[in-house]
């Protein structure tokens, strides 16, 4: 494969990477789309989820982020996170112990707002669980 | 005339103070770097969010329907102010600054018959203007971004400014804060953060790729209802990270000028505790020279 597509991911700290690859699956909020050189214009927002970056047929780097957007042209990627970890990096006993304690403010949760934004978080560490769960198995 | 203690004690405190003021200096230098380096890393997501923001609104614009965050509430009868300063203070005009442009604002917009909502950051902005305007802050928050300005404490500002936009407390809402030109130099910015003036961006990008048409999924409209409260978070981001480099350009300027007065001053003093070691030796030798004669 002689096309690459420039892939970017950033958090609002800093430019997390910014390298030519073969293929990138992005979890977009209504399914996750792959991306290749020369894919059609899109905007998308990003749901709880791992990107894998593909080089030839292998995946070579896979990177969770919590949610944010997606730009592609066809000859760039950007994905805007609000956070990105490596998936090799992420502990899982510390995201098990954050479900708990999520949990546990749910039910203590008084007003619906709160408890929408603790259920966002909440659903966040389930995916970063599941994300680090796909690696371990 | 004080005597030569004096004179020593003098001296000796105006250089205990000079050691001060040079190590502040030598510590706003690497905070500043620090702070300029940061705001330099946040840049490549803000110039991503605003090019997106520009081809969304494009879209939206035509359709004529975009969420209330850009196209406004159509009133703009109650303003909120979010005046950024520091913590503490020996930092120059930093603060005066900020709080005399606020004060400015705040009259005109009431001399317009607006009425007018504060939100501070930082305790030199709150202490100052309390007096004058207590009863219109809302909101004020301290010891932001105390250690390393993190993104996080943008966005518990950014998501207290939504929350009350969504309950209809303000119309219109600007940061005040002090933009970053150069160490000497920092410039009092107000901006307009709500309705999200999208029109600037949009003339910037437009030449280039942004023309390009974009799938949206899910539509536009939606994305962007997303997206506006990410922009404003940025923005605060934004502002905080510029404020926290001024801070420290000022207070290395500021440092770096005490520095030097108490550097001339130690000179000064010294001149006259040498002159009047002298008189006094002098004195002290006429009078056995003329206890010598008188014999």
């Amino acid at each position: 494969m002689a096309d690459k597509v420039e892939f970017e991911l950033v958090s609002p700290e800093k430019l997390l990477t910014s390298q030519p690859v073969d293929m990138v699956v992005v979890p977009g909020s209504e399914g996750d789309f792959g991306v290749l050189a020369g894919h059609s214009p899109l905007i998308s927002t990003v749901r709880p989820g791992v990107i894998d970056v593909y080089e030839g047929d292998r995946v070579v780097d896979r990177v969770f982020v919590a949610g944010g957007f997606a730009e592609v042209t066809e000859t760039r990627c950007t994905v805007l996170a609000e956070e990105a970890i490596p998936v090799a990096d992420i502990d899982r006993g510390k995201v098990e112990q954050d479900i708990r304690d999520l949990g546990e403010d749910l039910e203590d949760a008084k007003s619906d707002d709160e408890k929408a934004r603790v259920e966002a978080k909440l659903a966040v560490a389930r995916a970063k669980l599941d994300a680090a769960g796909a690696t371990a198995h | 005339m004080p005597s030569l203690k004096d004179l020593k004690n003098r001296i000796a405190s105006v250089q205990s103070t000079r050691k001060i003021t040079s190590a502040m200096k030598m510590v706003a230098a690497s905070k500043l770097r620090r702070a300029q380096e940061q705001a330099e890393a946040g840049r490549p997501y803000a110039e991503r969010m605003g090019r997106m923001l520009a081809s969304l609104a494009a879209n939206v614009q035509d359709s004529g329907n975009g969420p209330k965050l850009m196209t406004g509430t159509g009133a703009d009868q109650v303003h909120l102010l979010i005046i950024i300063s520091s913590d503490r203070g020996l930092c120059g005009a930093f603060n005066g600054s900020i709080v005399r442009e606020s004060r400015r604002q705040i009259l005109r917009l009431q001399s317009e018959g607006k009425t007018v909502k504060l939100l501070t950051v930082g305790r030199k902005a709150r202490d100052q203007l309390r007096r004058e305007f207590g009863a219109l802050i809302v909101e004020t928050y301290e010891d932001v971004g105390r250690r390393r300005l993190s993104f996080a404490d943008a966005d518990v500002v950014a998501q207290k400014v939504l929350s009350l936009f969504d309950a209809g407390e303000f119309d219109v809402c600007s940061v005040i804060y002090n933009k970053f030109k150069s160490a000497i130099s920092q410039i009092v910015t107000v901006q307009q953060l709500v309705p999200f003036a999208v029109e600037a961006q949009v003339e910037e990008t437009a030449s280039a790729e942004a023309k390009a048409i974009y799938e949206f999924e899910p539509d536009e409209e939606q994305i962007l209802a997303e997206l506006l409260p990410r922009n404003l978070s940025i923005q605060v981001y934004r502002a905080l990270l510029e404020s926290a480099a001024s801070e420290q350009g000022a207070r290395m300027t500021a440092m770096d000028n005490a520095t030097r007065n108490a550097g001339d001053m130690i000179n000064k003093l010294t001149i006259t505790y040498n002159r009047t070691r002298q008189a006094y030796i002098t004195k002290e030798l006429i009078e056995i020279i003329s206890g010598a004669e008188a014999v």
